[in-house]
């Protein structure tokens, strides 16, 4: 039985909820990182995580792939809860330091992934096109630059094509047509059945999801479509809508 | 556990060493340099060289991958990869399995070049056998791999992972009879030898010098490493975690 949230969720039966949060509260260091969050990722969509640096966006992602300490509330992935050793073979989490071996080349890492997960023959050249690196396969990954860097690592978490990403900040340092391409994989991604919950703190980046969940000091500001967001808020462009529910917060 | 992903991980640990020549070099050279430095020290006495030169030659597999393990580990865990892995279907006991059978392998071949040297050029005279030094050698190396996981836990920079080894090992083996026999240290030392692992797996090494077999004291020596390696990996394994603040 899928779970369905209809409440301003946006879910209907056709959008089951991918992931759903219901009162998270997480404490770090005795504060609240995120703060009774209630919300959910409409299955095969593309959702940002948007807000600025410190607002609980990558403990919001941490909580849903299940690294996360002190987790209070509940966190449902696929159905199951967060964490869930079955939920390693089919969620792919995109850390934001790039978690993947300088001292070996791009293509040592990603047999290796690719050999951890299980992705079938061919999958390591499929993710090399898919971030651009095919030139690069055979070099080590640290005298990449900084933005190749980070890309071999979402290649490696493409490998198996997992249903469910969790993207922190795939796209820092990386110039805008390559961001632009990268954003048209996620869509392509998403078309193919996977569902993305990808950070940012870029507001045109946001302006490309299905739905936005927004993040102050760990409290969801709100969580709807960026059509609506500005329609609801009169803005003229995200970066003000969002400037004006941090007003009416406070 | 799953044999691709132990294996995988094996071969991974290997081409980032590969990656690393100078590492390689030192891992097998300055055994093979110290042992010849040794043979001098003892010149006109070729006994002690005997005598001492094994317990030392096991020694260097240990050392050599205390440090190995605990900076490599330290590696995996402040550069997220240990993270990464841990969301992924690997078993803690897969990547631990996979280093150990990496550094085995190196620690296998680094023995071999040691005892080339030493019982050829260097004119060790063991009167045990050759092969019983190969395992207790091996044996060490798997120590010293299983206690630096364990300490690479305890460490939050490559800094102090390094100073693991004068704070952890250097206690051992001052203690361990290469210095003093054993039997004449004062008792509370003793006792504090008998506890330490590396105690055992020096004490191996100067029984297969001396020509001892199984049945002795270097069956129990043997016994008390091979029971010390999971019981470290174990404690290992728990510090592993797969969440975090």
């Amino acid at each position: 039985m899928r779970r369905v949230w209809a409440n301003g969720c946006g879910l209907t039966e056709q959008f089951p909820a991918a992931v759903s949060l219901r009162h998270v509260t997480v404490l770090r260091g005795g504060r609240p990182a995120l703060d009774d969050v209630t919300c959910a990722v409409r299955s095969g969509s593309v959702t940002g995580v948007v807000g600025p640096s410190g607002c609980g966006k990558t403990t919001m992602m941490r909580s849903i792939v299940g690294v996360q300490r002190h987790v209070s509330g509940e966190v449902d992935v696929l159905d199951r809860p967060a964490g869930d050793p079955s939920l390693r073979s089919v969620v792919g989490y995109l850390t934001q330091t790039p978690a993947v071996y300088a001292d070996i080349t791009v293509a040592a890492n990603l047999r290796y992934f690719a050999a951890i997960v299980a992705a079938p023959e061919g999958d390591v050249d499929r993710v090399l096109d898919v971030v651009g690196l095919a030139g690069e396969a055979g070099r080590r990954v640290d005298r990449l630059s900084g933005g190749q860097h980070a890309r071999v690592a979402l290649a490696s978490v493409l490998l198996g094509s997992p249903r469910l990403l969790v993207l922190d900040e795939p796209t820092v340092g990386l110039d805008p047509a390559l961001r632009a391409e990268l954003w048209g994989t996620f869509r392509t991604l998403a078309a193919a059945g996977s569902t993305l919950l990808v950070s940012t703190h870029v507001m045109d980046e946001a302006a490309r999801c299905d739905r936005v969940l927004l993040l102050r000091d760990g409290r969801l500001l709100t969580d709807e479509s960026p059509a609506d967001l500005l329609a609801r808020t009169g803005a003229g462009d995200l970066d003000e809508a969002f400037l004006r529910l941090v007003q009416d917060a406070a | 556990m799953s044999a691709r992903r132990v294996l995988r991980t094996a071969v991974r640990v290997l081409l980032q060493l590969r990656g690393d020549p100078r590492t390689v070099a030192l891992l097998l050279l300055v055994p093979c340099v110290l042992m010849t430095l040794l043979h001098y020290v003892y010149n006109d006495q070729p006994l002690v060289f005997d005598r001492i030169g094994p317990m030392l030659l096991v020694l260097f597999p240990f050392t050599v991958m205390f440090v190995v393990t605990s900076v490599g580990m330290l590696r995996e865990r402040t550069g997220g990869t240990l993270e990464r892995l841990l969301t992924t279907p690997m078993a803690k006991l897969d990547l631990l399995t996979g280093y150990a059978l990496a550094f085995g392998a190196v620690a296998l071949v680094q023995v071999a070049l040691v005892l080339v040297v030493t019982t050829g050029p260097l004119q060790l005279q063991l009167s045990g056998s050759v092969a019983w030094l190969v395992v207790v050698a091996e044996l060490d190396a798997l120590l010293g791999m299983a206690l630096g996981l364990l300490a690479s836990a305890f460490a939050r920079s490559e800094f102090q992972a390094v100073q693991f080894l004068p704070a952890f090992v250097l206690p051992q083996l001052l203690l361990c009879g290469l210095f003093t026999p054993r039997a004449a240290m004062a008792a509370p030392l003793r006792w504090l030898s008998e506890v330490a692992p590396l105690t055992y797996a020096v004490d191996g090494a100067s029984h297969v010098a001396a020509g001892d077999g199984l049945s002795g004291r270097l069956g129990v020596d043997l016994l008390v490493v091979a029971l010390c390696i999971p019981v470290a990996l174990g404690l290992g394994a728990l510090t592993l975690r797969r969440r975090s603040d």
